[in-house]
């Protein structure tokens, strides 16, 4: 670990990807380094460390949050998932799929947060308009790809989300 | 010839062959290694833009033992940074010749702690006088490099411009300038450092050029080849910003693990990487350019100026390549360019996407809108009737051999956006509008791979080998980031093997495991290295069949166990081709005359832009791009690299500006270096024609780097034809646009277009 933990560090209690973790560290600590540092999920990115380009993106108590700026108290009870989330037994999700079917992932460094946003955006509003997914990825930098095959994942995500409620039965596999 | 043969595997959208491990957030970045008994490094960097050391002092309040302190005077070999200009120290030695010049190392194993430390060595100079722009370092009143305070200079000469202004119609001149641009990959640098005395240096890292850095550290720590090796990790982005800066970085964490004994992990954090690495030439073109009645260029004499910072670091070829872009794609008889590189004092501009074309054709497709306003010529007309065609020379006497398809780009270019009709709507719409729409084109050409003799002097190594695991492995030293390398050099490898592309994968980018196959740049992967695993697939083929009863047609099951036979008969199965340069080629380098490029890759860009009249706000609404790339390996990634370079062109023109005061980049932020975002960009329709370059790998020509040249002069033309006003510098921000548009009357002269 970077630092030396002073014995009067508290503990904080949090469920993450599902699992139940208690972590001891300074109540300070960015919840982007207890994810990254403590609990060795590295998938979570930094990319500007003010909450600008939306790397670190992780899905905290149901919202989309910029896991730089949230201090390691405030997770406290709270229920955060993270991309290693997304693929069940490292089976790629409809979204991450679409991702890699469309070219919405280049360098791969904003991806991480870019599907968090993306996932938090189908959830609410599991047929978002262009605009909308334009809105709803507006916190989340790419500079690879100039957005469009970001957009196109987004919009076959979608689609196929459409497909799987009308017949589940046809996608078992 | 393979280029018009039916493929498998090239032309097919693959999927990208790092691409799961992405997105599942396990692809294995810098910051995400650990080593054991690691330490972190940090830099003490210079707080003045020039000067000399005086003293180095260190705050009383820490324990400085417990840091490791590395300074010029702990370096055991050159203290340089290895690139083509032995001149950059790899930390100041009594000077200084920038803000944020590295200066001391610290290391310590608590990351904050080192940060706090940095804050608590005091330096004191003695100032000396600096200067920030590329006028001032013309005026060679303050001389802070050299005899002249020029890092290099180009004079490039056809046929007689002096004697071409007196028989002139026309003569036409203007001034153009563009800012500083950041790459702003979302992963900063970041390089872990490992020092053995037996076994030497280890460095694992964010970077392009794994041998760039291998022969820096050989230098530095005056070691043997053997001893220094390079890993690449996998890489947030570069676009350029990873071609030489890592090899700084890199040198300053081996050092520090040399000093500490024990692996050092640097990774700058937003501001650092902002303030201290490198960023794109600003650039001033001047352009005098005499035309016949009929529009036809007679000579253009151009001057080139860019500030290349206080050392020189790859400007030299960056001014090569401003040079030979800047008369654009046209035919000229009589061509004189002179391009000078200036030293200021402020950080080293470098490498970026396009290498020095985005700032010469800016100014050339600025300037061919100003001279059709000038003359009464439509935009279209002018370019139409100066493109060059097959059977032409360039500015540097280069023939045109190989089909050049401008009209057809152009062509196809104003039937797609509908070029002619939105351009009469806005002219009809505009006058009662607050709005005001534009449209404008910009046309250009892209020289792929390395400059003239360039290639040959890499003589570049590449080829694939067999496991005895039975998986076939690429071998370069050309990197993935973001690009697509590792997918389309599997598919080279599949297609001329007539295995699966599954059978293959990529041999890590280690230079104790992989031949130096060149740096990942100037768009030289695919056309250059591609055709090395085309032909070293090739000859393996040849190999196994001649020693190793492969048939003349063979499966995959029938190729592993040829490659069996043959490693129990003769060892290893490899097969590794070193460059060849297609016949004909000349090159002068004294003259700069001849084939400059082996191949050009052509475009079309039309934006349509928006310009609203009380928030002065410029907006792309839509955005055209045709091109000829030669052939495209991969149907998602190619289009994927157009979009991505259209982006990073609309942030250049319109969103990027790069704030220096006192030498010092005060916006060094994301929160006010402000990019495009995905509410910001307009559509990208992408479109290619496709002719298969015969000396390209499978036909490929160079496609990174061109996509960037075209945005901002289209941008800027089509904010013109909204404003009547041709502004002449980006980056264009809503200020600069009020500044112009409330005292000039828009109104009235938009109505006239």
């Amino acid at each position: 670990m970077t630092a030396t933990v002073p014995a009067s560090t508290p503990t904080i209690r949090f469920t993450v990807n599902g699992e139940a973790v208690a972590v001891r560290t300074l109540p300070m600590k960015r919840l982007l380094d207890v994810l990254r540092e403590d609990l060795h999920l590295t998938g979570t990115k930094e990319g500007c460390g003010e909450g600008e380009c939306g790397s670190c993106s992780v899905r905290m108590n149901g919202e989309l949050v910029n896991s730089c700026l949230v201090p390691a108290l405030q997770a406290e009870g709270a229920v955060i998932q993270t991309v290693e989330d997304l693929a069940t037994n490292g089976v790629l999700n409809s979204l991450q799929q679409a991702f890699l079917n469309c070219g919405g992932a280049q360098c791969g460094i904003c991806t991480p947060g870019m599907l968090m946003a993306a996932t938090q955006l189908l959830e609410v509003n599991p047929h978002p308009t262009l605009a909308e997914i334009r809105e709803g990825l507006a916190g989340n930098l790419c500079r690879c790809t100039g957005f469009m095959r970001i957009f196109e994942s987004v919009i076959e995500a979608a689609a196929k989300n459409i497909e799987d409620t009308a017949e589940p039965a046809s996608h078992a596999r | 010839m393979s280029t018009s043969e039916k493929t498998r595997i090239v032309g097919s959208p693959v999927l990208r062959k790092e691409g799961a491990d992405k997105l599942l957030g396990r692809a294995l970045y810098v910051d995400d290694l650990e080593r054991d008994d690691m330490w972190y490094g940090a830099t003490v960097r210079s707080t003045i833009p020039r000067g000399l050391i005086r003293s180095i002092g260190f705050d009383r309040r820490i324990d400085w033992t417990e840091f490791a302190v590395v300074t010029a005077s702990d370096i055991p070999g050159n203290n340089h940074i290895q690139l083509i200009v032995a001149d950059q120290p790899c930390l100041a030695d009594g000077k200084v010749n920038h803000f944020d010049e590295p200066i001391l190392l610290l290391a310590h194993p608590d990351k904050c702690k080192v940060r706090e430390a940095v804050d608590a060595v005091q330096i004191e100079y003695e100032s000396l006088p600096p200067i920030f722009t590329i006028e001032e370092s013309e005026r060679q009143e303050v001389i802070v490099c050299g005899k002249d305070n020029i890092l290099k200079s180009f004079l490039l000469e056809k046929g007689n411009v002096d004697t071409a202004w007196a028989g002139a119609a026309h003569i036409v001149e203007g001034e153009y300038r563009t800012g500083a641009q950041e790459h702003l990959y979302i992963e900063n640098n970041g390089i872990i450092a490992e020092w053995d005395a037996e076994t030497g240096v280890t460095v694992w890292g964010s970077l392009q050029c794994p041998y760039y850095v291998h022969k820096s550290l050989v230098g530095v720590f005056d070691l043997p080849e053997d001893k220094v090796r390079v890993i690449q990790c996998e890489t947030g982005g570069a676009f350029g910003g990873k071609e030489d800066y890592p090899s700084t970085l890199a040198a300053h964490a081996a050092l520090l693990a040399m000093r500490s004994g024990h692996p050092i992990k640097m990774v700058y954090d937003r501001m650092e990487d902002l303030a201290a690495t490198t960023k794109r030439h600003p650039s001033r073109v001047r352009h005098r350019t005499a035309l016949d009645k009929d529009g036809k260029l007679l000579a253009m004499d151009i001057e080139i100026a860019l500030d290349g910072g206080a050392y020189s670091t790859l400007s030299s070829t960056v001014l090569s390549r401003a040079t030979l872009h800047s008369p654009g794609p046209y035919v000229c008889p009589n061509v004189r360019i002179r391009s000078k590189a200036w030293a200021t004092n402020t950080v080293p501009y470098g490498a970026f996407r396009g290498f020095g074309a985005p700032q010469s054709i800016f100014a050339v497709e600025r300037h061919m809108d100003e001279i059709a306003a000038s003359i009464g010529l439509d935009p279209i007309e002018i370019r139409r009737g100066n493109f060059l065609h097959v059977g032409d020379t360039t500015a540097t006497e280069q023939l045109m051999k190989d089909p050049v398809i401008m009209d057809k780009l152009l062509d196809r270019a104003l039937e797609e956006s509908d070029y002619h009709a939105r351009r009469a709507r806005f002219a009809r719409e505009n006058p009662s509008s607050q709005v005001k729409r534009g449209i404008g084109i910009s046309a250009f050409f892209h020289g792929s791979g390395f400059t003239g003799s360039g290639e040959r002097n890499l003589n570049s190594l590449a080829g694939v080998d067999v496991t005895p695991e039975g998986k076939v492995r690429v071998l370069v030293s050309n990197t993935e980031f973001g690009q697509g390398t590792n997918t389309v050099l599997t598919q080279c490898a599949a297609e001329a093997i007539g295995i699966d592309y599954e059978d293959i994968a990529m041999a890590a980018s280690d230079t104790s495991i992989v031949p130096n196959s060149g740096p990942t740049v100037a768009s030289r992967t695919v056309m250059v290295v591609g055709r090395l695993i085309e032909r070293a697939s090739h000859q393996l083929i040849d190999m196994l069949r001649e020693k190793a009863a492969l048939g003349a047609s063979h499966t995959r099951e029938e190729f592993f166990a040829a490659c069996e036979r043959y490693r129990i008969a003769h060892g290893k199965v490899e097969s590794l081709c070193r460059y060849e340069a297609p016949p004909g080629i000349y090159w002068d380098d004294q003259k700069y005359h001849g084939e400059a490029y082996p191949a050009f890759a052509w475009s079309i860009h039309v934006a349509q832009v928006a310009v609203d009249m009380v928030t002065y706000s410029a907006e792309v609404e839509d955005f055209w791009a045709v091109q000829e790339v030669g052939r495209v390996l991969n149907p998602v990634l190619a289009p994927g690299q157009i979009e991505g370079g259209v982006a990073q062109g609309i942030g250049y023109a319109l969103y990027e500006k790069v704030v220096l005061q006192n030498g010092h980049m005060a916006n060094n932020q994301m929160t006010n270096y402000i990019m495009p975002t995905a509410d910001d960009v307009p559509p990208i329709h992408v479109y290619f024609e496709e002719i298969p370059f015969r000396y390209g790998g499978f036909g490929a020509k160079g496609i990174g780097e061109l996509p960037h040249d075209g945005p901002a002069p289209a941008i800027l033309n089509a904010i013109r034809d909204a404003t009547g006003i041709g502004f002449p510098a980006i980056p264009l921000l809503p200020e600069d646009l009020y500044a112009e548009l409330v005292t000039r009357h828009p109104i009235a002269e938009a109505a006239t277009v």
